[in-house]
């Protein structure tokens, strides 16, 4: 009824290639703006940023980072613990060395440097597919990870081996260490995330993503009709870590504020990123975020009603939790192997005929 | 299970009732994960502690005190959600019982003006109040224990361990890279030779470390273990053969559990320890009557007088005595973490405190003052016999190398100061 492409006439080549091609989802999409930027963060307190929107924002360009390369141009990887920590350590050494530089300079950098690490990771995929591109990456995880824990350089020389964020602003703003309020962590982040959304989707659906796809679906095919393999995976790593780079640095220096490689930047952090990015969807912007969204915001969820409203003793909610998302994950993935992000596609399927579904 | 979730349902019940003021102490546990051997005794001494001053004593000065218990599984990020979750309840003070999370926090909890307890473990150059204002750890920090280790080699060697080897095997974080600095610096003050051997989280495998002790035949070997890791370390210790006696753990790697899997084998092994162990202590009769039997224990009350049950106990025993003096410092019965910090910092406990609160010699007596935050630094040494299954403390409560720490302590410190712009207090 009023989510149809009838009655929305486009009058030029620049509508008519929008993002958003239906009325309703342009809207909404500037809706889901305005509350982020306008409502959010008015009422923004400590736990809601500290506990639910900074890893979500942060989870999700991870997310987004892998999708390009793992979604989009079907290289797995399973080093994104290991680049975003290069990003975290990359971010502290500018951090550290440049102290009146604004944060978002730093952040980029991070991610730039990132990029290039990736970038030269991601060389053995010009040789190896598959199973085997994964042990790969895999290898670059544990090296990066024993890198920033065998040579003090990166932590500078500290005692325990640790990296701590000073205090940083942005245009006068604290937004990294314990001062920082709330709304402006909060508001670092969405740029960021607002950011990465837009080029990450502006790069998927023109010439650029196209290559990857075409790599992906059968790269002979797409060699033979002239797209460079070369290319089209050393862009989808140089993307893909400038993304995971960033997330790494904000990680790092705005939401955890101390890190310590082993434990924040280890195996699992690479397993959960690409989890988020199955279970959202392979392939899918939306899919990262909502991803992102299910795997930090569930465990919370659980905690607050199985601790806070039911009274249930803390380790058997945290089993529960393991066992209430693993279920989810396996029942997801039987009913939709394409992940939410189709689930969402069939829905608006759905509602395009509604209600005359005949 | 079933006994807990009915207690459990009963404490919710309770605290279901008439929303009183209570001082409300968070418990960041970990009961799940591969550090929940050692986090579940913790809590369940935390919490009994607790459960025993509101049924026996009515409170802490008339007001009860309330327990909020989160579960970090050893993990910062939940380590974080935890802190942001319970601080607004009203929370006096931290111990989240993970170093990792400690590093965290500090920044945090002292922007928020709360104090953090971090006994035996954390930052240690937080023992220096005048650049942690927030952050405590009496009555001993790591550095203590590596010198307290260093110096019960030097009794057994009639002071000279010169040309001796000793290899350190300790967990690849910042928890177990906490003791290097220090050993260092002492292995160049009385010569012996330092080996670094690190295991990675979470620490099941260990062959190839015990292998080159096996081919470096170091003469003693100190761990700095936690979790999964102790009990792995002292088994393969036993079947390498290494005389257990020259094996000497952190006081985060002497507990029951970390020895029993190894059986026999394990007899002899030492750990280093700032508080006493055992159930020999009037104390616990009462957490016998007055909790366990009324089945409020946190746990199944089977963990009394386990080493880290204890030492659980002994944290809330000193956060409590800490709420007592900030009642007395400010007048008040119902004090806000400010407070609860004053008090903290004007702690003194006394052999006659201890003896009062039928806990006598549990821990060293010390006082702390606004330049030390974190008491004298005696420690002793305990040993497993694995026939009576059972911990003893084969020396006192010894002093530990001041001057090597001390130099240490304002070196760090001195470098967190400038890193995070802080002033000097107590000037």
């Amino acid at each position: 009824m009023f989510y149809r492409e009838a009655g929305d006439f486009k009058l030029s080549y620049v509508e008519d290639s929008q993002t958003f091609p239906i009325r309703f989802d342009r809207y909404r999409y500037f809706a889901v703006l305005a509350v982020a930027y306008g409502v959010i963060p008015f009422f923004v307190n400590d736990y809601w940023a500290n506990a639910i929107l900074l890893p979500f924002l942060i989870y999700a360009i991870a997310a987004i980072g892998l999708n390009i390369l793992v979604g989009y141009c079907g290289q797995v990887s399973l080093g994104t613990g290991g680049f975003m920590a290069v990003g975290a350590y990359a971010c502290y050494k500018l951090m550290t060395a440049f102290p009146d530089v604004s944060m978002f300079i730093h952040v980029l950098l991070a991610g730039g440097i990132t990029a290039l690490i990736c970038v030269l990771f991601g060389l053995p995929s010009l040789r190896i597919k598959g199973f085997y591109l994964a042990v790969a990456t895999l290898a670059a995880q544990f090296f990066l990870v024993w890198l920033f824990n065998r040579v003090p350089w990166f932590y500078n020389y500290s005692a325990s081996g640790q990296i701590n964020a000073p205090e940083r602003e942005v245009f006068g703003i604290i937004v990294t260490g314990p001062n920082a309020p709330a709304w402006a962590t909060y508001m670092f982040c969405l740029i960021f995330v607002t950011f990465c959304a837009v080029v990450a989707r502006n790069l998927t659906r023109g010439t650029q993503g196209r290559t990857w796809m075409a790599i992906r679906d059968m790269d002979i095919a797409a060699e033979i009709i002239g797209v460079s393999p070369l290319k089209a995976k050393m862009t989808a790593f140089a993307v893909s870590g400038f993304f995971v780079g960033i997330s790494g640095a904000l990680f790092f220096s705005v939401y955890l504020g101390a890190v310590e490689v082993g434990e924040a930047f280890g195996i699992n952090k690479s397993f959960l990123v690409l989890f988020m990015v199955i279970i959202g969807g392979l392939g899918s912007i939306f899919g990262s975020f909502a991803g992102a969204a299910f795997l930090v915001l569930l465990p919370v969820v659980l905690k607050v009603v199985g601790v806070d409203m039911l009274g249930w003793p803390t380790d058997i909610v945290a089993h529960f939790q393991l066992v209430i998302v693993g279920a989810l994950i396996v029942t997801f993935l039987i009913l939709e192997p394409h992940g939410l992000a189709q689930l969402w596609r069939v829905a608006k399927e759905k509602l395009r005929l509604w209600p005359f579904p005949h | 299970m079933k006994l807990k979730l009915t207690t459990l349902a009963l404490g919710a019940l309770m605290m279901a009732g008439p929303a009183m003021a209570d001082l409300v102490f968070p418990d960041l546990s970990y009961r799940t994960g591969p550090y929940a051997a050692g986090g579940i005794p913790f809590s369940d001494g935390y919490n009994d502690y607790f459960t025993l001053i509101n049924e026996r004593d009515g409170g802490i000065g008339g007001v009860k005190a309330r327990v909020v218990e989160c579960e970090t599984g050893y993990n910062t990020e939940k380590g974080v959600e935890c802190y942001e979750s319970t601080k607004g309840e009203g929370a006096l003070v931290y111990q989240p019982l993970s170093t990792g999370i400690t590093y965290q926090l500090i920044p945090k909890a002292t922007a928020d003006g709360i104090p953090m307890h971090t006994m035996g473990y954390g930052r240690t150059s937080a023992a220096n109040g005048k650049v942690f204002s927030n952050v405590f750890n009496y009555p001993a920090n790591y550095w203590d224990g590596a010198s307290g280790v260093v110096n019960y080699l030097l009794e057994e060697n009639a002071g000279d361990i010169k040309g001796k080897k000793l290899a350190l095997v300790y967990h690849n974080s910042a928890y177990g890279k906490e003791p290097i600095r220090t050993l260092e610096e002492l292995s160049k003050k009385h010569g012996f030779e330092l080996s670094l051997l690190p295991v990675d989280h979470p620490g099941q495998e260990q062959k190839s470390q015990w292998l080159q002790i096996r081919r470096d035949r170091p003469d003693y070997v100190v761990m700095w273990g936690w979790g999964v890791m102790n009990q792995v370390g002292v088994q393969e210790a036993a079947n390498i053969r290494f005389p257990m006696e020259n094996f000497i753990g952190v006081w985060w790697s002497g507990a029951e559990h970390d020895v029993i899997p190894a059986g026999a084998k394990a007899d002899g092994y030492k750990a280093i320890t700032f508080h006493n162990v055992g159930r020999d202590f009037p104390v616990f009769d009462d957490v016998q009557t007055y909790v366990v039997d009324k089945g409020l224990a946190a746990g199944a009350g089977d963990q009394i007088g386990n080493v880290l049950y204890n030492r659980g106990f002994y944290a809330a025993m000193l956060a409590v005595e800490a709420a007592k003096k900030a009642q007395e410092i400010h007048g008040v019965a119902d004090i806000d973490a400010g407070m609860m910090r004053d008090g903290m910092e004007a702690l003194e406990i006394t052999q006659e405190l201890m003896t009062e609160l039928g806990m006598p010699s549990f821990g060293p007596s010390f006082s702390v003052s606004c330049e030390n935050h974190g008491g004298p630094g005696l420690v002793g040494m305990t040993q497993w016999d694995a026939d009576t299954q059972t911990w003893s403390m084969i020396s006192g409560f010894n002093p530990t190398d001041v001057d090597v720490i001390g130099a240490l302590v304002a070196e760090d410190s001195a470098s967190y100061a400038a890193e995070a712009n802080i002033e000097e207090r107590c000037n």
